[in-house]
Order: structure tokens, then C-alpha cells, then sequence
């Protein structure tokens, strides 16, 4: 499956800049190693060890929040990286 | 000799260059401006190269490596990080790189480094492929020598490597504890008898204590120093006691502070930055008059040197990778604070100016060639 990957700002070093990607794969934990591929290191600033997503990290597919990187995207999904954090 | 400082800061890295006599500094940066930056160190045994220890708020923590004296910087390949685990496992997550360390002169290209929770990990190309240490990330006392910790998580830092034998190591975790090991870290022992406690329900543990910075003299390497949240201490080995020598501070300022520095060449002498640990623990400079002491008789004595600092209303504090010394004949000292000031002394502490300020919350101040 293809979908588009919107990537937030301070992941963008990762991508040349680039605020969306295109991307492949079934679940959201393959749309990441695609992703990988194309920008080394991009995950593990999003993703821990242990698969967890990080804390300050938020991941939808489409408007749906997802908790798990074995949620489905499909065809035509955005996937959208958002970072979610306050103070100063 | 040049001298640069690196100024790791909590919104991203600046340095302080300057020219050989050290009277003019000149600061640069910011470099990774917004980026959490936790330490910066130059490669003693490769001077063009510099690791970093960084994350931002957002991003999960990362190396960064330098191969020309801090021009250009490359990420990791793969940062330190737990390994994976069984189900039922604790799985520790890396939230922070928190402390770095060259290995020894003869493991060209070994670093260490120290996380939040509290992790030992190892490079042995550079920084750029980081593996976790098993024998104390797996060992089977680390759950209780790391039980302690801040909700912000426990820290492991003062990653020492003896320069007489790359196997002998030493670390220290904040809450936990000083730990040694003789075979290059596959099993470690506590090191903590003399030691204070005294915010457990029994002082006399052997582990659970928070050193805040421990060092040791590459001249004098049975020779640890530490400055404690229980006070400033000294171990002479063989022996395994640490002895209180901040009990010779003034009762008015007392032993408590985050980092301890020593002189280059002389064992002997050592600085520290004492702050407010009394009541609610403000952690500031005592009185809001802040004040380096230094010993030149191994802690038998401390001499208040707080020329050209601020002489009222100054309420800074610096944390434990926030001061150092350079290697010049007659060392100069820097310290950085958290309110974004960095101060010099090229005079062993006789008298200090200010170098730089406003800059965001200083977490680190290392001294390069």
C-alpha cells in the first residue's frame, strides 16, 4: 500500500526538509521501516527499543490516533508525525 | 595551545574559543539550536573528534559525532539503547544520554556512556554503533541499585576508566550509588562504605547514595574524589572508605553541590561549587553569593575564591558537567550556570570574570584543544 507521510517539523533534518513523504507498507510499523530506509535514524527518535511510540510523539492514520505500530494503513492513508509537547 | 569550551545548554551547543593567553573569547553558536544538550567531550586520544550527547523535547535522545573540532556533526548510526526484552521483562527505554567518557589511550575510538534510567553503554568505533554494557544494564543487583530514582528517572554518570587498566572501571548513579568494576564491566560491586545517606530510612546501606559527580587524577588513579548530595568525599585505595573531607567547609556554607574538578597535574588540588542543600534544597548559590572553594591538600583544607563573582542577589547553580579545567601549565577553571552564564578564572580561582551571558540553561562546560 502507498500512503503519504506528513512529517512534523523537527523530524524534517531526517528528510531533507521535506514535509511529506511517500511511503509504503501495510501496517504503520512497515510504513516506519520504509520510511527508515529512506531517512536512516528518523525512527528511533519516534520509535524506543521496545516498539513503544515516544512519549512527546503522537501517530495518526488518517484523523485516527494510533497506539500500536501494528495498526492497518491503506491505500491513499496519510499517515501524520506529530510532536506534542508544552512548557517552555 | 588553543582553548575552546563547549557549552552544552538546555536550547542547544555554543562555544567559547579563544586565543593562546585565553584573555580574548570569542562565543559562537547556537549549533542545534532547541536541541537538549547534556554533554559535549573532545577525544583526548583524537583531538579534531567531539561526541555529544543530545535530544530535544520532542525526539528520543541520540549521539551526535564530530570529526572536525565541532564544524560539522554526524548522528549515531545507532544510539545507545536497551536490548530487547522478554515478555514479562522490564523494557527500559533510553529517555536521556546523559554522561559521556573516552575509553582508555590504548582502545582507540571506545567511548562509554551513562543514561537516564540508569544504563551503561559502549562505542567502540567512535560513537558512531552504541551497544548496551550487559554486565550492569542485566546484572542481576541493578534493579535494587537503581531503585531509588527521581521521577525525572535515575542517572548514571562519572563513567571513569582507569588509565593503568582499561578493564577497572568505575560509574556512579544518581540515586544508587558508586559501583566498580575490575573486568571491563561484566560484574560490578558497590563502593559506597563512609558514605552518607542520610535521606534513607537506613543510612547505612551499601548502595542506594547519590554521588553527584566523582572523579579521578590520572596522575593519582587510586585516588577518587566525589562530590555528594551528602557531601565531598575521598578514597584513597586500595583501601574501600570513603573519608568526609568536606567536613573541613565552613559550617556556614557546607558540603553540598553538584560538581568537583581537578587540577591537571597535582592530585592534590580540587574545586568545588557549594550550593544551598538546607531545608527545601533551593540548590542555589548559598545566600545568593556564590563561591568556588578550592583545596590544595586533598580536602584537608577549602579556600573561599569568589573574586569578580557576584557579590549579592546572584541565585544560580551549576550542575555537574558544568565545570572544568583546562590543561595549560597554570589551569584555567570555567564553570556555566543555570542561568546562562559561563565564568573563567585563570588563576586557580584567585579571581574570576564572566565570559559570556544570557545564553539558555547550562547543562555542560568541557575544555578543548
Amino acid at each position: 500500500m502507498s500512503c503519504t507521510v506528513r512529517i512534523a517539523s523537527p523530524l524534517r533534518s531526517y528528510a531533507d526538509g521535506a514535509a511529506q513523504l511517500r511511503a509504503h507498507g501495510d501496517t504503520l510499523a512497515e510504513v516506519l521501516a520504509h520510511l527508515e530506509q529512506r531517512c536512516p535514524g528518523i525512527r528511533f527518535r519516534m520509535i524506543d527499543e521496545h516498539e513503544r511510540i515516544r512519549p512527546h510523539m503522537r501517530l495518526f492514520v488518517n484523523n485516527n490516533e494510533a497506539r500500536e505500530l501494528s495498526a492497518a494503513v491503506r491505500d491513499g492513508d496519510t499517515v501524520h508525525v506529530i510532536c506534542a509537547l508544552s512548557g517552555g | 595551545m588553543s582553548s575552546t569550551l563547549w557549552i552544552g545548554t538546555r536550547k542547544g551547543l555554543f562555544a567559547l574559543r579563544a586565543d593562546g593567553a585565553r584573555r580574548r573569547w570569542k562565543l559562537s553558536g547556537p549549533q542545534f539550536l532547541g536541541h537538549i544538550i547534556h554533554h559535549v567531550l573532545q577525544d583526548p586520544r583524537a583531538p579534531r573528534v567531539v561526541l555529544m550527547a543530545a535530544k530535544t523535547g520532542h525526539l528520543g535522545p541520540t549521539v551526535y559525532r564530530s570529526h572536525d573540532r565541532g564544524r560539522s556533526w554526524r548522528e549515531a548510526a545507532a544510539p545507545p539503547a536497551f536490548r530487547p526484552v522478554s515478555t514479562g521483562e522490564e523494557a527500559r527505554a533510553v529517555q536521556r544520554v546523559f554522561w559521556l567518557t573516552p575509553g582508555h589511550a590504548s582502545e582507540p575510538g571506545s567511548w562509554y556512556a551513562g543514561s537516564s534510567p540508569a544504563g551503561l553503554f559502549r562505542s567502540s568505533d567512535g560513537g558512531e554503533h552504541w551497544q548496551p554494557v550487559a554486565g550492569f544494564n542485566d546484572h542481576p543487583m541493578r534493579p535494587k541499585w537503581a531503585a531509588l530514582g527521581t521521577p525525572d528517572g535515575e542517572f548514571l554518570h562519572s563513567i571513569l576508566v582507569d588509565p593503568r587498566d582499561p578493564r577497572h572501571l568505575y560509574i556512579a548513579i544518581s540515586i544508587g550509588g558508586v559501583f566498580e568494576s575490575t573486568d571491563a564491566g561484566g560484574d560490578w560491586a558497590p563502593l559506597n562504605e563512609g558514605c552518607a545517606a542520610d535521606f534513607l530510612p537506613d543510612p547505612n546501606v551499601p548502595f542506594g547514595h547519590d554521588p553527584h559527580c566523582v572523579v579521578l587524577h590520572p596522575a593519582h588513579p587510586e585516588r577518587l574524589y566525589q562530590q555528594n548530595h551528602c557531601g565531598i568525599y575521598r578514597l584513597e585505595g586500595p583501601g574501600r572508605r570513603w573519608q568526609r573531607i568536606g567536613r573541613a567547609m565552613p559550617k556556614t556554607v557546607g558540603d553540598i553541590g553538584f560538581p568537583i574538578v581537578l587540577h591537571p597535574t597535582d592530585p592534590d588540588t580540587a574545586w568545588v561549587m557549594p550550593m544551598d542543600g538546607t531545608s527545601v534544597w533551593p540548590r542555589t548559590s548559598i545566600g545568593g553569593k556564590p563561591a568556588v572553594y578550592r583545596t590544595r591538600d586533598a580536602g584537608s583544607s577549602w579556600r573561599r575564591m569568589d573574586r569578580g563573582l557576584p557579590r549579592s542577589q546572584a541565585w544560580f547553580t551549576v550542575l555537574r558537567q558544568a565545570m572544568c579545567a583546562d590543561t595549560h601549565e597554570r589551569p584555567g577553571v570555567y564553570f556555566g550556570t543555570t542561568a546562562g552564564e559561563v565564568w573563567a578564572s585563570l588563576n586557580g580561582g584567585e579571581r574570576w570574570r564572566c565570559l559570556a551571558r544570557h545564553l539558555p540553561e547550562i547543562y555542560s562546560v568541557s575544555h578543548a584543544t
